[in-house]
């Protein structure tokens, strides 16, 4: 490194400043003392929970948040997990359910030839490969380091491509001037938004509000944990139990896994 | 003969001069009695003082703000002191009914500048205007809402 320093700032070219030089000399020396604490860092991650990590430090792809809801477990009539989510994001609707702002909704199946009727939550499945990343014209659809996928609302234009290119109709529009949202999720009219994993708990070490709800007053269906971590209860069940991804013949890989569907 | 034609002239725009300079004065005592003039209404923050200097924060909020968003938003690092929440929540204008006031009233403290410099101010689209009830600082400390020496998990 220092020897394309010194190739670069030549005493006998025209521009050579002597203070130029020593800046660069230092700058390089910086970037030295800067990546040793990045080492330890990494270090620690490996050896204690995967989902440590301090509020300063930016998130890697060490850990993969995913979750795994088990469909035997989930009541047709509960919609904690759609109640919960909409309290802790502050969404709010207009009475017009074709447009008004779904992160989270339950669906209900039913097997014409059997009969036999399941239950289930349906949201942002936070793909591996999200197709809505690919399409959008902006770059305002992006997939955090840690696995969730998320608008950044500051660049988005509200084309809606990503609603298009969304198999699992994840995706909702705002058509509203919006007031008094929550601090922890902005969100206002002309964006595209969706279900962000709870991110925001998520960074202050807690679980989604979706899982907390169905733990508490629902079935306990929602499981929520690091897909990474071989000794979280998630990766546990997801290797002991079979599980599926919806439409996994598209190869997106999501984050969040069905069991007894 | 012309002198004295001038002289109610000239003494007419004195009266004119001095009647602006009462309005300049009296305006300038409006904006601190918080009845709206020429200058903006910039009520006091909570706290002994802001993040940064008065000088510094006038000229760059709006780059310590644009820096910090996007590593929040993409790398989730949520420690650093330099947050909207935080501005929201130091500055916040109680309105008649005792409760903050949101950026439709001229009061808003962010609008109150915005307005007089004549620049929009997208930021409230979309981010909340006002503190919710729990997120109005007991002091000035950033500690309250984003601990910046806490960790995750207890682990350094």
């Amino acid at each position: 490194m220092s020897r394309k320093i010194k190739s670069t700032s030549a005493p006998d070219t025209p521009g050579y400043n002597p203070s130029r030089r020593s800046f660069l000399g230092a700058m390089a020396t910086a970037a030295g003392v800067t990546l040793a604490p990045g080492v330890i860092l990494y270090a620690i991650s490996k050896s204690s929970p995967a989902n440590a990590r301090t509020l300063d430090a930016a998130v890697t792809s060490d850990v993969r948040w995913g979750m795994l809801i088990d469909v035997g477990r989930c009541d047709s009539g509960c919609d904690d997990c759609v109640s919960a989510c909409a309290k802790e994001n502050g969404l709010r609707g207009h009475g017009r359910p074709e447009t008004d702002a779904q992160w989270i909704r339950k669906i209900d199946l039913k097997n014409s030839q059997t009969g036999n009727s399941t239950s289930l939550p349906m949201m942002c499945q936070h793909c591996e490969n999200p197709p809505c990343v690919d399409v959008c014209p902006t770059g305002a659809s992006f997939k955090r380091a840690d696995g969730i996928v998320l608008v950044d609302k500051h660049i988005c234009i509200g084309c809606r491509y990503c609603m298009m290119a969304c198999p699992y109709k994840a995706r909702s529009f705002v058509h509203e001037a919006l007031e008094d949202q929550k601090s922890h999720a902005p969100r206002g009219k002309g964006t595209v938004e969706s279900c962000t994993l709870c991110v925001h708990r998520i960074d202050a070490n807690q679980q989604p509000a979706c899982v907390e709800a169905c733990s508490d007053t629902g079935g306990g269906a929602m499981l929520f944990g690091d897909l990474n971590d071989p000794d979280s209860e998630i990766s546990q069940r997801v290797a002991k139990y079979a599980s599926q991804q919806v439409r996994a013949d598209l190869g997106l890989n999501p984050g969040v896994r069905y069991r007894n569907l | 003969m012309a002198p004295r034609r001038a002289f109610p002239v000239i003494s007419t725009l004195v009266l004119v001069c001095m009647a602006g300079l009462a309005v300049i004065a009296n305006a300038a005592e409006d904006q601190s009695a918080g009845n709206g003039g020429l200058l903006p209404v910039i009520p006091m923050g909570q706290g002994d003082s802001c993040v940064k200097d008065t000088d510094f924060m006038r000229r760059n909020h709006m780059t310590l703000l644009k820096h910090q968003r996007d590593e929040t938003m993409k790398e989730g690092i949520r420690g650093k002191p330099y947050s909207l929440k935080e501005c929201i929540s130091c500055h916040v204008v109680n309105g008649p009914d005792a409760k903050p006031v949101t950026v439709s009233s001229p009061e808003h403290f962010c609008r109150s500048c915005h307005d007089y410099a004549a620049v929009s101010i997208d930021c409230f689209q979309c981010h909340a205007s006002r503190p919710e009830s729990g997120d109005l600082p007991a002091d000035h400390q950033m500690s309250s809402a984003f601990p910046t020496t806490a960790t995750v998990n207890g682990t350094e």
